[in-house]
C-alpha cells in the first residue's frame, strides 16, 4: 500500500526547479502529483510518478540530491469535511502527519491526498479500519 | 628509506656549526650582491661580520613578499644574469608575481631536497611518479620533476588537469606515487568513484600534497578514498619551490632541509621569536641559495616547530602542518578565524562532504560568516524540519570550534566550485 514518493533538494536558486522538471521532462516521466516546502535557503520538490526509479537515477545523473520515501495515497471523498474525516481517524490512531498534498486529478469522484505520517504501516491500518480507500501504488503508478 | 642520511640524520652540534657557517656566508653574499640588503642593512648599522652565532640572525630585519615585488623582476638576485639558469614566478593571484631565479647549483639543491622529500614518501628508483602539479613558471610541477629524476624514478609529467586521462594513465601505467594538491586529491577520488574505479585495485601507494593548507580529516578523506598514504610536503617559490619540508611516514610533522634552509618562529603581531613547539609565523633563510639569497623572509605561514629524533630516525627540525596564514587569517567581529578550523568542524560531523566556502560579509557594520555546505545523500531528508536540524547542529558545531554564530547553507551538492590547482575556500567580500 505504499506509495514511492521521489524528494529532490532544491537550492535556492534561480531556475533550480525548471532543470529538476526538465530532467523529469527528458525521462519521458509525467508527474501525477507534487509538492514544494521551502524555506529561505532550500526548497524540497515532492513528486509521485509513474516510475520512481527511472526518475530517481535520471535526477541523480544530473547531481540532484534525491531521495526515496514511502508515502500514503488516499481516496478522499470530495465534499466538505472530506479530508478532515481522514485526519481525524489518523489522530484518534496517535499517528502524526508530517505533511500532506493533494492530486490535481481525481479518481472517479474522490479526490486523492498524499499523506506523510510517522510511521506508514499502522496509519493504513487505521485508515483501512476506518473504510477509507487507501490506493495500491500499481493504480497510482499508472493513473 | 632516507635519502642523505649525512644531511638528515645530523647531529645537533654537527648542523649547527655547518648552519652557522653557511648563514654568514649567505649574508654575506646577499649584502654584497643585492642592493636591496645592502640597504636595508646599513639603514640596520648591521655588517655581516656582526653573525657571530645563529642567535644574530634575529637582529637582522625581515624580508617579505612586498619587498620581492618591488624588484620585479630581477633586482633581488645575486648572481649576474648569465649565471641564472631556470626562473619561475609565484601565482601572482594576490598581485604582482615574484620571480625567483635559480643558478645551475641551486637546481641542484633543489632537486637534492626533492628527492629527500620524495624518499620519506617511500619512493624509490623502481616507482613511477605521476606528476600532477602544473608545469611552467609555477614551481610545484618542476620541483617533483627534478626531484624524481635525482631519485631515477619514472617521472610521468602528465601536469595538472584533464582528470579523465589522469585515472586512465594511473591503471595503465601502474601509477604508485602521485603528487598534487590535496583538494585535486578528493576531486581525483570523486571522479574515480563515478567512473566505477575500485581503487583498492590500484598500485597507487603514497602521495605528496600540498601547496595549499589542508587538515587531519582531509587526509583521512584522502587516505580512504583513494587507497593509500597521504603525506604533506611544503614549499614556496621565494625560497626555493617544494621541497622545503615534507612529511615522513611518522606523520609526525614535516622534516625541513634545514642544512638548506633555516627556520625561525616569530609572533605576527610582536615579531618577536618564539620557542620551539610555540605557534607563530614561519620564517625561512636560505643558507646555500646562489640565485636569490633571501634572508628572514617571512612566510605568512603559521606553524610550530619541534625538535629532536624523528621516530623515522631523522634528527631535522620537525614543523607542523600549516594551520593558517598570518594574513588570510579572518578577523571576524575582531575575532582571529582559520578557514581550517572551520573546516576541521565540518568534517568531525558525519555525512559532510569535503567541500565547502566560506563566505564573509559586513551587511551592517558587523561581520557575517557564511558557510555553504553540499547538501550529501547522507544529510538530505524530504522534511524541512530535518533538514534545519541538520543545519544547526553544523551551525552549533562550528560555533564550539572558533566561538562565533555563523550562517549555514545548504547547497547541492557539486554545486560548489572544485580546483584542478589552490581551492578558493574563503570568499571575502568585506569592504575595509
Amino acid at each position: 500500500m505504499k506509495v514511492k514518493q521521489i524528494s529532490v533538494f532544491l537550492e535556492n536558486r534561480k531556475g533550480r526547479l525548471q532543470e529538476a522538471l526538465e530532467t523529469i521532462a527528458a525521462a519521458k516521466l509525467s508527474i501525477r502529483a507534487l509538492s514544494i516546502a521551502d524555506t529561505a535557503d532550500f526548497g524540497i520538490l515532492r513528486l509521485i510518478l509513474p516510475d520512481p526509479d527511472k526518475a530517481k537515477k535520471a535526477l541523480q545523473k544530473n547531481n540532484f540530491t534525491v531521495r526515496e520515501n514511502d508515502v500514503i495515497v488516499v481516496e478522499v471523498p470530495d465534499k466538505p469535511g472530506g479530508l478532515a474525516g481522514v485526519l481525524k481517524v489518523l489522530n484518534d490512531a496517535n499517528i502524526n502527519v508530517e505533511y500532506l498534498y493533494a492530486f490535481v486529478e481525481k479518481s472517479g469522484k474522490k479526490a486523492l491526498v498524499v499523506l506523510r505520517t510517522e510511521k506508514i504501516e499502522p496509519a493504513v491500518k487505521a485508515l483501512r479500519k476506518a473504510d477509507i480507500e487507501v490506493m495500491p501504488s500499481e493504480k497510482v503508478y499508472s493513473l | 628509506m632516507i635519502w642523505n642520511k649525512a644531511a638528515e640524520c645530523m647531529s645537533d652540534n654537527k648542523r649547527q656549526e655547518l648552519q652557522l657557517q653557511r648563514l654568514k656566508d649567505a649574508v654575506n653574499r646577499a649584502y654584497s650582491n643585492v642592493p636591496y640588503y645592502k640597504k636595508r642593512y646599513t639603514k640596520n648599522r648591521f655588517k655581516p661580520s656582526d653573525i657571530k652565532k645563529l642567535a644574530d640572525l634575529a637582529k637582522l630585519p625581515f624580508s617579505s613578499k612586498a619587498e620581492l615585488r618591488e624588484g620585479y623582476p630581477f633586482n633581488m638576485f645575486a648572481v649576474p644574469m648569465n649565471e641564472i639558469v631556470e626562473v619561475h614566478t609565484s601565482s601572482g593571484t594576490t598581485g604582482t608575481p615574484v620571480v625567483a631565479g635559480y643558478t645551475k647549483n641551486d637546481i641542484a639543491i633543489w632537486s637534492e631536497v626533492m628527492a629527500r622529500a620524495l624518499t620519506m614518501a617511500g619512493t624509490t628508483k623502481d616507482d613511477i611518479v605521476q606528476n600532477c602539479y602544473g608545469y611552467g613558471l609555477f614551481t610545484g610541477g618542476i620541483g617533483i620533476h627534478y626531484g624524481t629524476q635525482r631519485i631515477g624514478a619514472t617521472i610521468v609529467p602528465i601536469s595538472a588537469g584533464q582528470t579523465k586521462r589522469q585515472l586512465q594513465v594511473m591503471i595503465d601505467f601502474g601509477t604508485t606515487i602521485i603528487t598534487c594538491t590535496p583538494s585535486y586529491a578528493l576531486y581525483l577520488a570523486e571522479a574515480a568513484n563515478e567512473a566505477g574505479i575500485n581503487m583498492k585495485k590500484i598500485k597507487l601507494r603514497a602521495g605528496c600534497f600540498g601547496a595549499e593548507m589542508w587538515t587531519e580529516s582531509i587526509r583521512n578523506e584522502i587516505e580512504k578514498r583513494l587507497n593509500l598514504t597521504a603525506l604533506n610536503i611544503y614549499g614556496l617559490t621565494e625560497i626555493i619551490g617544494p621541497g622545503v619540508a615534507q612529511e615522513c611516514e611518522a606523520k609526525d610533522g614535516l622534516h625541513i632541509s634545514e642544512d638548506h634552509f633555516y627556520p625561525e618562529i616569530i609572533s605576527p603581531e610582536t615579531l618577536q621569536p618564539l620557542a620551539d613547539g610555540e605557534k607563530g609565523e614561519l620564517v625561512l633563510t636560505t643558507l646555500t641559495r646562489e640565485g636569490m639569497p633571501m634572508i628572514r623572509f617571512r612566510t605568512k605561514d603559521i606553524t610550530a616547530l619541534h625538535r629532536g629524533r624523528c621516530a623515522c630516525g631523522r634528527t631535522t627540525v620537525r614543523m607542523e602542518r600549516i594551520t593558517g596564514r598570518s594574513d588570510d587569517m579572518l578577523k571576524i567581529r575582531g575575532v582571529i578565524v582559520f578557514p581550517s578550523q572551520i573546516e576541521k568542524a565540518l568534517l568531525e560531523m558525519k555525512g559532510i562532504e569535503p567541500h565547502y566556502q566560506i563566505i564573509v560579509t559586513r551587511p551592517q557594520h558587523l561581520d557575517e560568516i557564511e558557510v555553504k555546505v553540499e547538501a550529501s545523500k547522507e544529510i538530505f531528508s524530504d522534511e524541512v524540519r530535518h533538514l534545519e536540524s541538520v543545519r544547526d547542529k553544523i551551525e552549533n558545531h562550528i560555533e564550539r570550534a572558533i566561538g562565533l554564530r555563523v550562517k549555514v547553507t545548504l547547497v547541492e551538492p557539486k554545486s560548489l566550485p572544485r580546483s584542478e590547482g589552490k581551492a578558493v575556500r574563503v570568499i571575502d567580500k568585506r569592504v575595509l
